[in-house]
């Protein structure tokens, strides 16, 4: 049965973006792996290949499918409202701290 | 007339329409309830009386020039309060989702089927209470605040939609908008002893309702009997052009007969759903009304739901892996709490770190566990493998049935704070409610009985894709016989 050790929780913390305050990491460690038991069960059920996925209950044959929209630009809601959520804009640009360039390898 | 807050819905409509009572009248007897339930019960987490009040000055005007003329068009709901779930966006009007990430969030749009309900002519008291990001089956999870059982003020109302599932219970509202991913409507319904409807996946838009899960999410409705929520659904059913997953099939007219008999309609009762551990009095209650059913001219069906028991592991995989991925986007830069921090990286985790609350974090981590290389295959693919042989089993059993008969959850409403140190003992509350939102089928709580500590039971119809008709029907003919749907907790 797979169990999440430090390292393996360290990556997923970063892939998440979470900081953690201390102790919740050895806490949702433990509760991770608590999980994991119960739904590692469902690794061990044999099934063919003939099954195949489902991504939804429903299915979508085309004819309820939703009809492509006419490639047309709409202004559904005003730029200016959803700025105003944004917690700090200049210009009608969002501002974040400097981001340093970085040379890919 | 006596106390408006107790008339049913469809009762509140006609009043209004025949001017025996104006919406003002009414919003104020709703507000004035509410200021005089709310400290007990804590259903709501935004109040808005005076766009409730605007709203309805406006109905009124709308009903007395109809009244000069009633040839003319009437929105249907005119006039008519109803509150909404905090998950569901309304432009102008703060929408947190029970989450500090989203304290100071106000929508510059509406949710369509708040749209349309606002086009309807409703008039909107506020925003109800939920567990974070509908993440819960108590409205424990909220960041807020825990809302109270009406029917007794220690235990939890269910979850996530307990803010709406409290209000109607508690003759705050007459109808309340939730949510449902994996039973947030029908649980809380169940609890609180009143009706919920998820309809099918699909059926109604999800465009404005902020995603968890979204494979799984869906509109639902709260409500005092079935004929109350087969009113408001009509009018948010339908599709949607800003919603790719809202499904071009026609609505048809929801119109309940007062039938006083079930003949023709063939009951599947699935022996996976009731199983040890169940609460006695809940298989009791849920037993007798099928008998009850069966008294009324339904035929009654043993039936097999063989993959039932994979439904809350296959569940816990898929909601937390599509939850993780909606999630990305609170990032402190665009809407939503910022935790400032001259490093942009630091900035995003210090913000998402701060503003999501223990329950979203833990699905947060799983989901990205499950979606991560290496594992996919292992967990996400093999649970969207068993996914389909769920679904096959439902698509089975409505070749010998026309609905699936079965408990809403194993117990009544549990205390506060009981599963607080397990949340694995709080999931196994939805494992009578998860397969239907695996399946995408509609499902229908209402109440049948109430246990030995005066709590409520519920029992939950569940139909082929967009037949959500045929359940309201039979839940409403069953309505007809018994007074459980009527009974009210008392303050």
């Amino acid at each position: 049965m797979n169990q999440i050790d430090p390292q393996t929780f360290a990556h997923l913390v970063e892939l998440a973006a979470l900081e953690l305050k201390a102790g919740e990491g050895d806490y949702l460690r433990k509760e991770l792996n608590h999980q994991l038991q119960a739904i590692d069960e469902l690794t061990a059920i044999p099934l063919d290949d003939s099954v195949e996925i489902a991504a939804h209950g429903v299915p979508y044959p085309l004819e309820h499918s939703a009809p492509l929209r006419k490639d047309e630009p709409q202004t559904l809601i005003d730029p200016t409202t959803i700025l105003e959520q944004a917690p700090e804009t200049e210009e009608r640009y969002l501002v974040v701290p400097d981001i340093p360039h970085t040379t890919l390898e | 007339m006596g106390n408006v807050c107790t008339l049913s819905a469809v009762e509140l409509c006609q009043a209004l329409r025949k001017g025996e009572v104006s919406s003002r009248a009414l919003t104020r007897a709703y507000l004035e309830r509410i200021d005089a339930l709310e400290p007990k019960l804590q259903a709501f987490l935004t109040l808005t009386p005076d766009l409730a009040l605007q709203q309805a000055d406006l109905a009124d005007q709308v009903l007395f020039e109809w009244r000069k003329d009633t040839a003319r068009l009437l929105p249907p709901l005119t006039g008519l309060p109803i509150v909404i779930k905090d998950l569901l966006c309304q432009r102008g009007v703060r929408t947190t989702c029970g989450s500090r990430i989203l304290e100071n969030f106000i929508p510059p749009y509406s949710a369509t089927a708040v749209q349309r309900l606002l086009d309807a002519g409703v008039v909107t008291l506020g925003k109800t209470n939920t567990d974070e990001f509908a993440m819960g089956s108590s409205t424990e999870n909220s960041a807020y605040q825990i809302t109270r059982n009406p029917w007794n003020l220690t235990r939890v109302p269910g979850g996530s939609s307990g803010g709406s599932a409290a209000a109607v219970a508690s003759a705050m509202a007459p109808l309340a908008l939730g949510t449902d991913t994996g039973g947030s409507v029908r649980q809380p319904a169940a609890f609180c002893g009143v009706t919920g409807l998820k309809p099918t996946y699909g059926r109604v838009p999800r465009y404005g309702l902020i995603a968890y899960g979204s494979s799984l999410d869906s509109v639902g409705v709260l409500a005092r009997s079935a004929a109350d929520a087969a009113m408001l659904f009509q009018h948010m059913a339908g599709y949607d052009p800003l919603d790719a997953s809202a499904m071009d099939v026609p609505v048809p007219r929801y119109s309940l007969q007062d039938k006083r008999d079930m003949r023709g309609l063939r009951i599947g009762v699935p022996e996976q759903y009731f199983i040890t551990g169940i609460q006695h009095e809940v298989e009791q209650a849920v037993r007798n009304a099928i008998t009850a059913m069966q008294g009324l001219g339904a035929e009654v069906v043993e039936i097999s739901l063989p993959h039932t028991k994979y439904a809350l592991p296959v569940y816990y995989l898929i909601a937390p892996a599509e939850a993780s991925a909606n999630l990305a986007r609170y990032d402190g830069v665009r809407f939503g709490l910022r935790v400032d921090d001259p490093n942009m990286t630091a900035l995003t985790r210090k913000s998402r770190g701060a503003g999501f609350g223990p329950e979203v974090k833990r699905r947060i981590m799983l989901g990205t566990y499950a979606l991560s290389a290496g594992y996919y295959d292992a967990y996400y693919g093999q649970a969207q493998k068993v996914r389909t042989l769920i679904k096959q089993d439902f698509e089975k059993a409505f070749e010998q049935v026309d609905v699936i008969a079965a408990p809403v959850t194993p117990s009544t409403a549990f205390k506060i704070g009981e599963h607080n140190e397990d949340p694995l003992a709080m999931y196994l509350e939805d494992v009578f409610t998860l397969p239907a939102n695996l399946a995408g089928v509609p499902g229908l709580a209402f109440p049948v009985g109430f246990d030995g500590e005066g709590l409520p039971i519920g029992m939950q119809l569940m139909g082929r894709h967009f037949d959500e008709q045929t359940l309201l029907q039979a839940a409403h003919t069953y309505q007809l016989f018994t007074d459980w749907h009527t009974r009210r907790p008392e303050f």
